[in-house]
């Protein structure tokens, strides 16, 4: 077809993009979630993050596949919470779903986030509106396949990707917990950004920022 | 932030090294983090294991021996340990009679504990799961993820430890803890936020003059923040929801008053004078009880309720020997 498509290096790319990020704002995310949750959130995603570089630095591997698969068995392992299995179960089955090819096009990426984010569903059981990173994910890859259909390239479908789950993200603020340990302040929890909402924003961004390097 | 640690990325590390020194009949696993009794029940017992965040013990890592928890993995401060953990801790301390997994209710122990099901099915050990969702506090279950599981994880650590030590099988203990979940209630009220170490800071403000009432156990805040009062009208305030949701009358109860950390003993039994005697006013017979710090939130002052239904099963039960750092009779 074309050769737009992101290379396992590229994706690498992405990975590590992500872990400066949430290194980088891991005071922030852990901030929201003192608000709505124990606190935690930026040292697990931090800690997880590293987990995953730190295995990737050392040699990565060759098809997409494995790479999700070994990102996803490390951030099961290593952040903890809720965040390590939704996190986890979402590069899993991104992975199960690309195979083994060396690089994804636009349908590819689309196909694989979408069936990480069923994946998250599965796992979580999560639905619109409960205040969770489905409200950022959702979103974000519905707008990255209306792009694509309309003949955009990776690179602007990811941008419309990332701008859409930054608004999923801001949407949350006036909802009212329905999962997790927000759901436990009730009322209280709405006025707040939900923190995996707001990392996922990030693994969105860092995917958009990585793709549009030439 | 002033704590007794080292740097705060090392304080779990640090703690389970303490805790191995501290108690030579304990075995820790120091890379899995996992806490295991010293000497392994008979072949054929049924195994109980638990785990959660770091920061409540002496929940679960103090409840690791005789009569009790088989093992115990330890999370990150009040983060759920990670599915690997528990693979490890049932396939170690599975004696051919399968493994109980006890779980709090909250979403990342659920989902990090259902994933390690799926593991050990895969390994081919028998594995049975228990969710404690004892607190009254969430009142609307409609919005929430159900009610968390607090204080009768304790309670039901030690029944169930009992009869898993007696030889019963795994549907038989399974069934015990599900009596015992069923019976227990607890309400807990924090004075005071607590500190995560890698957090710094207090997690929630709370102004001198107010208290938060409905509290977890991971410094996360509560359903209600009300004006400071006194000891009797906390005690009150605990133990009005937990009656309204049960009926204890009409049979022994066994109630344990709970410090969330940060509170000292006198204030402790200062307050389970006050619940007693509300209990005993409201006809309920209390037959057993605990008081002190079982299942912390790291610094928080504060404390919880928890009633529990019991019988003579249950009694019986619960005088059995046990033999742990955090609860030690009958031998």
């Amino acid at each position: 077809m074309s050769d737009d498509t992101l290379t396992i290096g590229r994706l690498v790319e992405w990975l590590a993009a992500f872990r400066d990020a949430v290194t980088e704002q891991r005071a922030w995310l852990t901030e929201l979630d003192s608000a709505i949750g124990d606190a935690d959130h930026g040292a697990n995603m931090a800690r997880g993050m590293a987990a995953v570089m730190d295995k990737l630095d050392q040699g990565h591997p060759a098809t997409v596949d494995e790479l999700f698969k070994s990102v996803g068995m490390t951030l099961v392992s290593s952040v903890g919470g809720a965040s390590g299995p939704l996190y986890g179960t979402f590069f899993l089955r991104m992975g199960m779903s690309a195979g083994a090819v060396p690089s994804l096009d636009g349908p590819a990426l689309a196909a694989s986030l979408r069936a990480g984010l069923d994946g998250i569903v599965a796992r979580g059981k999560a639905e619109a509106g409960d205040k969770t990173m489905f409200d950022a994910v959702s979103p974000a890859i519905d707008a990255l396949d209306a792009a694509l259909a309309s003949g955009s390239s990776i690179a602007d479908a990811t941008r419309a990707a990332a701008d859409a789950a930054l608004a999923g993200r801001d949407a949350t603020v006036p909802l009212v917990a329905r999962k997790g340990r927000a759901s436990y302040l009730g009322e209280r929890s709405a006025g707040h950004l939900d923190p995996g909402a707001a990392s996922s924003a990030i693994l969105f961004e860092t995917l958009a920022e990585t793709a549009s390097r030439t | 932030m002033k704590k007794l640690i080292n740097a705060p990325e090392d304080v779990l590390i640090e703690s389970l090294r303490g805790v191995q020194a501290a108690h030579p009949e304990l075995s820790v696993d120091f890379e899995n983090r996992v806490i295991y009794r010293g000497t392994p029940k008979a072949d054929g017992k049924v195994a109980l294991i638990s785990g959660g965040g770091s920061g409540h013990e002496p929940l679960h890592g103090g409840f690791v021996g005789l009569g009790m928890l088989d093992a115990a993995c330890a999370g990150e401060v009040f983060t759920s340990p990670t599915p690997d953990q528990m693979q490890a801790a049932t396939l170690a301390v599975n004696r051919g009679g399968g493994v109980l997994h006890i779980v709090k209710n909250y979403t990342g122990d659920v989902m990090n504990f259902e994933m390690a099901g799926e593991l050990a099915a895969a390994d081919g050990v028998e594995v049975a799961t228990i969710v404690t969702d004892d607190d009254v506090a969430v009142q609307d279950s409609t919005w929430t993820a159900g009610r968390r599981g607090v204080g009768v994880t304790v309670l039901l650590e030690k029944i169930v430890g009992a009869a898993a030590e007696e030889g019963r099988d795994l549907q038989s203990v399974l069934a015990l803890a599900q009596k015992v979940n069923d019976g227990g209630r607890s309400m807990g009220m924090a004075l005071t936020s607590c500190t995560v170490p890698a957090a710094g800071k207090p997690t929630f403000d709370l102004p001198e003059d107010q208290m938060e009432i409905g509290i977890g156990i991971h410094g996360e805040p509560g359903r209600h923040r009300v004006p400071l009062a006194p000891a009797r009208e906390i005690a009150q305030q605990l133990v009005e929801p937990i009656l309204a949701d049960l009926d204890f009358t009409g049979g022994p109860a066994i109630v344990m008053l709970n410090g969330m950390g940060g509170s000292p003993l006198i204030e402790l039994y200062l307050m389970y004078g006050e619940v007693a005697r509300i209990l005993e006013a409201s006809g309920v017979t209390i037959a057993r009880n605990l008081v002190g710090d079982y299942i912390t939130s790291l610094d928080m002052a504060g404390c919880s309720v928890t009633v529990l239904k019991a019988d003579d099963e249950l009694l019986g039960l619960w005088d059995a020997p046990v033999n742990t750092p955090g609860l030690r009779w009958g031998l």
